[in-house]
């Protein structure tokens, strides 16, 4: 049995679920109480849970990020929010510093259970501070775990997991998938982190991708198959840890990978699972391979201007193309 | 001036954790000028008074976060000084195995030690934090969060103590004050006389208090700490104190003029405190036994940690996660 949901609606369910479950989860963040978040995701938590589990922190994200940490070395278990994953500048301290060090710098005696909630992306046109996916900086930041689910269901499962894991988890959620409506399991249930899912299968060409992009994947794939071309796509939903057997085994069964994100394309988490194909599995590729990302340019504003920063179906066909010499 | 009445075993308690962070620093100075020690090292010799105060205001079970300068807030929340300078050394017996050195001493579970930090002003919020679980828990846990006059620069100062305020959270901000940021003199880049006066600011009680008389220090420790327990939220409790060391061990200081050391050691908490002890009836035998017995404690830290084995390198890559640390390590 599932139901219809919006992936927000899913997030929201994940959060009320866990908070019922276990009383030592809190949210934190900015407008989550009284208003219940800008995207509507925890509206009626705090008359229900009460002040002291969810919280309308002030305007200070690198105050309450290191609040979370301490709070979490004590057994609490925080979800905090981030309006915008963006704002991590400010909070940058308390999370690659001390949330992801914590446990190693202790000799592994702290644990830092909580979970940073970032919504990520563009296509809102909302400008450079507000519109990047940051995958990288904390993908490269060892003590981190990151999420990064594209459906609702991974959503709700993979949340649900990430808020019962000892260590930090980034869960990083695509604003302009939030509203977008899907079935949902009825019921408890969980999806582990680390394992990757195969959106679709193919047996010419690999595209490794998250999030958003996942949709594109599947649209593009469509137009390819038009023209015979069968493209798999991998949903890697968590990459820190990275499910490197699902990749291996599309990898080998393809022998041409794409790897597609919508970050800026220099330093990449894309470019770093590129290299790690490129070193690895050099053997069972075909031709080398191809990273589908933003460009290295600020998120711009003006809507013909953002639409060139991130990849959409047309830039994977074509790409898809060209790593197949078709 | 101290204002109640201490018990001859008070006030030995105060001078012997006094001498004995001060044997600590020293034989960690010793083994760092001898090239024994890798990294860096932060001395608290001169503070050690605010240390011995604040720890006695404290219950055994409350929480204390600390700084690069944390030696002697863990010597007297009652550290074990032979993990605590086997972790200088750098060896698996340390506190923290070797991983953090002494920056980053912590013991979360036994000392409610949440750590030294790196980052000055880290701490601030992380006990801020541990603050609001103990609000959230309904325990009557009081966290102390020790920090220097340059942390109070710092936006986190600001940020946590904000919170600390408006959601009542029973925390303790100590201040030591020793006049210097590195090298940078506090009132070239604050306009107050004191720090404490930023209370009003956050609507919570602030006191400045002198640092050498560790009574003094206890006195204003233990009125935040009773308050917060009370329920009725943080306070700031500064403490003026005297560096003797540059801002790392092998730092000469330059930078300070030499009335300040001179001032410092006119004001010396431990001779000063020999004096109270002698006037309270506690004999120079009962003095010098407390010195052997701290310097013979250090002796006995230093061969077991100069013994200790360092890490195996296979543990470069373990305790980075709690699960699936493997898989997350590797690639």
């Amino acid at each position: 049995m599932s139901k219809k949901m919006s992936i927000s609606k899913a997030i929201g369910e994940a959060l009320h679920e866990e908070m019922v479950r276990d009383e030592k989860v809190i949210i934190m963040g900015e407008d989550m109480g009284k208003m219940g978040n800008v995207f509507g995701i925890t509206v009626g938590f705090q008359e229900e849970f009460g002040m002291h589990r969810v919280y309308d922190t002030p305007i200070s994200e690198s105050g309450f990020c290191g609040m979370a940490v301490g709070a979490a070395m004590r057994g609490i278990r925080p979800v905090v929010e981030l309006m915008y994953d963006d704002f991590i500048t400010v909070a940058a301290d308390p999370i690659l510093n001390q949330a992801a060090k914590m446990r190693y710098m202790t000799g592994g005696q702290a644990t830092v259970p909580m979970v940073l909630r970032l919504p990520m992306g563009a296509g809102r046109r909302n400008a450079g501070q507000h519109s990047q996916c940051l995958e990288n900086m904390f993908c490269h930041t060892p003590g981190l775990k990151v999420v990064a689910p594209s459906t609702a269901e991974d959503a709700k499962g993979l949340l649900k997991s990430a808020i019962r894991d000892q260590d930090p988890v980034i869960f990083m959620e695509h604003k302009l998938l939030y509203a977008k409506k899907e079935q949902v399991p009825e019921g408890e249930y969980t999806i582990a982190l680390g394992v990757a899912d195969v959106k679709k299968e193919g047996s010419d060409l690999t595209v490794i991708t998250w999030s958003r992009q996942v949709y594109f994947a599947l649209e593009a794939a469509e137009e390819l198959e038009k023209e015979g071309i069968h493209i798999e796509i991998l949903d890697l939903r968590t990459l820190v840890p990275l499910d490197w057997d699902s990749i291996v085994k599309s990898v080998s069964k393809t022998h041409h990978v794409i790897v597609l994100s919508e970050e800026v394309k220099r330093g990449s988490y894309a470019s770093e699972i590129s290299a790690q194909i490129a070193e690895e599995l050099f053997d069972e590729l075909d031709a080398p391979v191809e990273r589908v990302c933003g460009l290295n340019i600020v998120s711009p504003f003006s809507p013909t201007l953002e639409d060139e920063n991130f990849p959409h179906p047309a830039d994977i066909v074509k790409a898809v193309k060209k790593v197949l010499n078709k | 001036m101290a204002s109640k009445e201490y018990s001859k075993d008070m006030l030995k308690n105060f001078y012997s954790t006094m001498v004995r962070i001060r044997a600590f620093e020293t034989k960690a100075a010793e083994c760092f000028t001898k090239g024994m020690l890798a990294g860096n090292i932060h001395l608290c010799i001169g503070q050690e008074a605010a240390a011995a105060g604040a720890m006695a205001a404290m219950e055994q079970e409350d929480y204390m976060a600390t700084t690069h300068r944390g030696h002697g807030h863990c010597v007297a929340k009652g550290g074990d000084t032979k993990k605590m300078l086997a972790e200088l050394f750098g060896k698996k017996t340390g506190y923290c195995k070797g991983k953090g050195g002494s920056m980053h001493i912590a013991d979360v579970d036994g000392l409610h030690s949440l750590g030294a930090n790196g980052i000055v002003g880290a701490g601030i919020p992380i006990a801020t934090g541990s603050a609001l679980a103990s609000k959230i828990y309904g325990d009557r846990h009081v966290t102390v969060c020790m920090f220097g006059d340059s942390a109070s620069n710092q936006g986190t100062f600001h940020e946590a103590i904000n919170m600390a305020a408006a959601w009542k959270l029973p925390v303790v901000f100590f201040i030591e004050n020793n006049s210097y940021g590195v090298s940078t003199n506090i009132h070239s880049v604050i306009n107050t006389e004191n720090l404490s006066i930023r209370a009003k600011a956050y609507g919570i009680p602030g006191k400045t208090v002198d640092g050498t008389d560790p009574r003094i220090v206890y006195e204003a420790v233990k009125e935040a700490v009773d308050y917060a327990r009370a329920g009725n939220g943080p306070s700031i409790v500064e403490c003026k104190v005297f560096r003797y060391q540059g801002h790392y061990c092998g730092d000469p200081a330059v930078y300070r003029p030499k009335e300040y050391l001179e001032e410092g050691m006119a004001n010396d908490c431990i001779e000063k405190m020999k004096k109270v002890l002698l006037k309270n009836g506690v004999s120079q035998e009962e003095i010098t036994a407390m010195d052997q017995a701290a310097h013979d404690e250090l002796e006995e830290a230093y061969v077991f940690a100069n013994e200790s084995e360092y890490p195996d390198p296979s543990e470069a890559t373990t305790e980075v996660y709690f699960s699936d640390n493997e898989r997350s390590v590797v690639r």
